[in-house]
């Protein structure tokens, strides 16, 4: 079954609201720029996967969830984190393995988690978060507190059994969950079509979960998509299940940089013609809602934000060694 | 009112389902999903009268779907719920080890302590079904290595029941197994006004001895206990100690007891190669090597994939003749 997307709840968000939308979208932005920054200089520990291109997706969700709805994300999380709420300071606290991140540096870039905003944590297993939103769909239907569950997941996923088993189960049991994917057209170094049969939304489809495609750069189209999905959850209508059409700018990961799998051209016409923060910034000037200077200075803030962060996350000490075999268990 | 002592015959399969019974009606958030654990109440039977008990949205039948269901088990339980995951045969665990092994250990480490999965992963174990070479594994000491698991493995009604409630109501992922062809054997257990659980990691002396230490978990207490008897016929006192639970381990009471014999065997039903037992051996070897008088021993299931012919599935399994066998080893000099 389609899902229609026709609605345009987008419509009725005030000035106030779309600019919160963009500075979101500016500020996961500025703080991906900033984690490049440190992996470039060797201080920050490990691998990452930064999210930049795909920066409409997370925000056009989370902007329908609140603390009670539970998320769960990938290894090319940072953007899910902040939208649903997370804070700069312990965010980079955690990716650079210090005692003040939001895992007391235990978890990572790849394993960061906010209890307190409903992000139940980035996965590093393809596919591994997917089960755990859609079990906390569970909780939310058994307690029945109106709660939903989502999970972020990339292309590569599609290809992973847990995603169908998730899906049977969400449908057969008609629990809140939403399945979002995103998109970006690259499994690591490989090709999303080359390796994925059959038309995507399908997979949700055989199920019998509504499912649509929606452009994932346009953030007021996925949050359009998105809000009468997120409604219907609520009130016990089930799952739903959307491929957010999106792109990664950036390589997998930092190590990625000749990027041969793909062409420049292609690289350019997506963040020429579709980016999404550039998108909005047009709407909002052209609706008369913000000026120019405006933005500028609104650009000039976050980048200054996501500096003090970065560096009260830096000067923060690491983790004291008694830490190493705490929380193995819960008392 | 009957006395501890006065006590119920119950099967393995009646005390777990008495423990769940009394972990549901304490507390509702906990919830009981697998293959055919609602309307048919379990292929063992541990799961009956439940849904009629506690209705179809705290007992809830599943696809024949492992890992989904481990998964969603996980989710609910890092958001509120208590989830008992029945995996039917622990060779289907396998299945499920993503969500066991990678999402339910590691939550609570990796998010610093802010989200625990309290849970339990109730599953079988153990040969002699002639079940063949994908529904006889007992494969404990795989999960027993992963830090943030729990491990318990009963031997007795007695300690099913105690152990179940303790499971249910520990905050960390459990994975409890319970032996196949014991399910339906029968032993004491307190009537239900008499209320008890038994906690992890503190292991049980199922029989007193003086001159060898028999370590020995699930089925193969039984088996040692019997080997116990032979061996006090020659004159040789058997300790037949059960730990209960394999993660977490209680060093001490085994310890203590082969400072005492000075003699140690180790068994447990999982294969030989890299199982409990030599986790075990090792324990022992590392700490009491001067106080030992023979080295210590251990005896597993044969490093084969379980053979379906009765005739060659019985050479498999560790039994009372292979423990008496090694005993008398230990004391010849």
């Amino acid at each position: 079954m389609a899902l229609t997307t026709e609605s345009t709840p987008s419509q009725g968000l005030d000035a106030a609201a779309r600019l919160k939308m963009l500075r979101q979208m500016l500020t996961i932005r500025a703080f991906e720029y900033r984690v490049g920054e440190f992996y470039e200089r060797a201080e920050m520990p490990g691998i990452t996967h930064l999210s930049i291109g795909q920066e409409a997706v997370a925000v056009g969700v989370c902007a329908h969830l609140n603390r009670n709805d539970y998320i769960t994300s990938t290894h090319r999380g940072h953007g899910h984190c902040y939208a649903k709420g997370a804070g700069l300071v312990p965010m980079f606290g955690e990716l650079l393995g210090k005692a003040n991140g939001y895992c007391r540096g235990k978890g990572g870039s790849m394993h960061i988690a906010d209890r307190e905003t409903g992000h139940l944590g980035a996965n590093a297993i393809i596919g591994g978060g997917i089960p755990l939103a859609t079990g906390a769909a569970l909780s939310a239907k058994v307690l029945r507190n109106r709660g939903v569950g989502v999970s972020f997941f990339g292309d590569g996923a599609l290809n992973e059994g847990i995603l169908l088993e998730s899906m049977n189960l969400a449908a057969i049991w008609n629990l809140p969950a939403i399945f979002a994917c995103e998109n970006n057209h690259y499994g690591e170094y490989t090709p999303t079509d080359q390796v994925t049969a059959g038309r995507l939304t399908l997979r949700g489809e055989a199920f019998g979960i509504p499912s649509a495609e929606v452009d994932g750069m346009d953030v007021l189209a996925v949050y359009d998509a998105t809000h009468a999905a997120v409604q219907r959850a609520r009130e016990g209508g089930g799952p739903s299940f959307f491929v957010f059409d999106t792109y990664r700018y950036l390589g997998h990961g930092m190590s990625d940089r000749t990027r041969p799998y793909r062409s420049r051209e292609e690289e350019d016409e997506w963040r020429t013609r579709r980016d999404p923060i550039e998108r909005l910034r047009n709407q909002l000037l052209e609706a008369g809602h913000t000026s120019e200077s405006e933005l500028d200075a609104m650009g000039e803030e976050v980048r200054a934000e996501v500096e003090e962060a970065a560096r009260l996350a830096q000067e923060a000490p690491f983790p004291d060694p008694e830490e190493v075999d705490r929380h193995v268990f819960a008392d | 009112m009957s006395s501890p002592t006065e006590a119920r015959q119950l099967t393995f399969s009646q005390a777990v389902n008495e423990a769940i019974r009394e972990e549901m009606d304490r507390d509702h958030r906990v919830v009981l999903f697998g293959e055919d654990v609602a309307a048919a109440g379990g292929v063992w039977k541990v799961t009956e009268g439940l849904l009629d008990r506690f209705g179809a949205e705290r007992v809830l039948d599943t696809p024949i779907s492992e890992a989904g269901i481990a998964g969603l088990g996980v989710g609910a339980a890092m958001t509120g719920l208590r989830p008992i995951v029945e995996i039917m045969f622990g060779d289907f665990l396998p299945l499920a080890s993503d969500q066991i092994v990678n999402q339910a250990a590691k939550t609570y480490y990796m998010s610093g302590g802010m989200t625990s999965v309290p849970m339990v992963f109730l599953t079988s174990m153990g040969a002699g079904r002639r079940l063949a070479a994908q529904h006889s594994q007992s494969l404990q000491a795989w999960f027993a290595h992963i830090p943030g698991l729990k491990v318990a493995l009963p031997s007795s009604p007695h300690d099913a029941k105690g152990l179940m409630k303790t499971a249910i109501r520990d905050e960390n992922p459990v994975i409890f197994l319970q032996d196949k062809v014991d399910i339906y054997q029968k032993g004491p257990v307190p009537d239900p006004s008499h209320e008890y659980t038994i906690p992890f990691g503190r292991a049980d002396v199922k029989r007193e001895g003086e001159d060898l230490t028999l370590i020995a978990t699930s089925s193969m207490v039984r088996q040692a206990l019997d080997a116990a008897s032979e061996l006090a016929a020659e004159g040789i006192e058997s300790e037949v100690i059960d730990p209960r639970t394999l993660a977490p381990l209680d060093e001490e009471t085994l310890l203590d007891s082969v400072r005492k014999t000075a003699r140690c065997l180790v068994i447990d039903e999982g294969y030989q190669r890299y199982g409990a037992g030599a986790e075990i051996a090792a324990l022992v070897g590392e700490n009491l090597f001067y106080d030992l008088e023979a080295p210590v021993r251990r005896l597993g299931a044969m490093d084969v994939p379980v053979p379906f012919s009765p005739t060659l599935e019985d050479l498999t399994i560790p039994g009372k003749e292979q423990i008496v066998e090694i005993a008398r080893q230990m004391f010849e000099d």
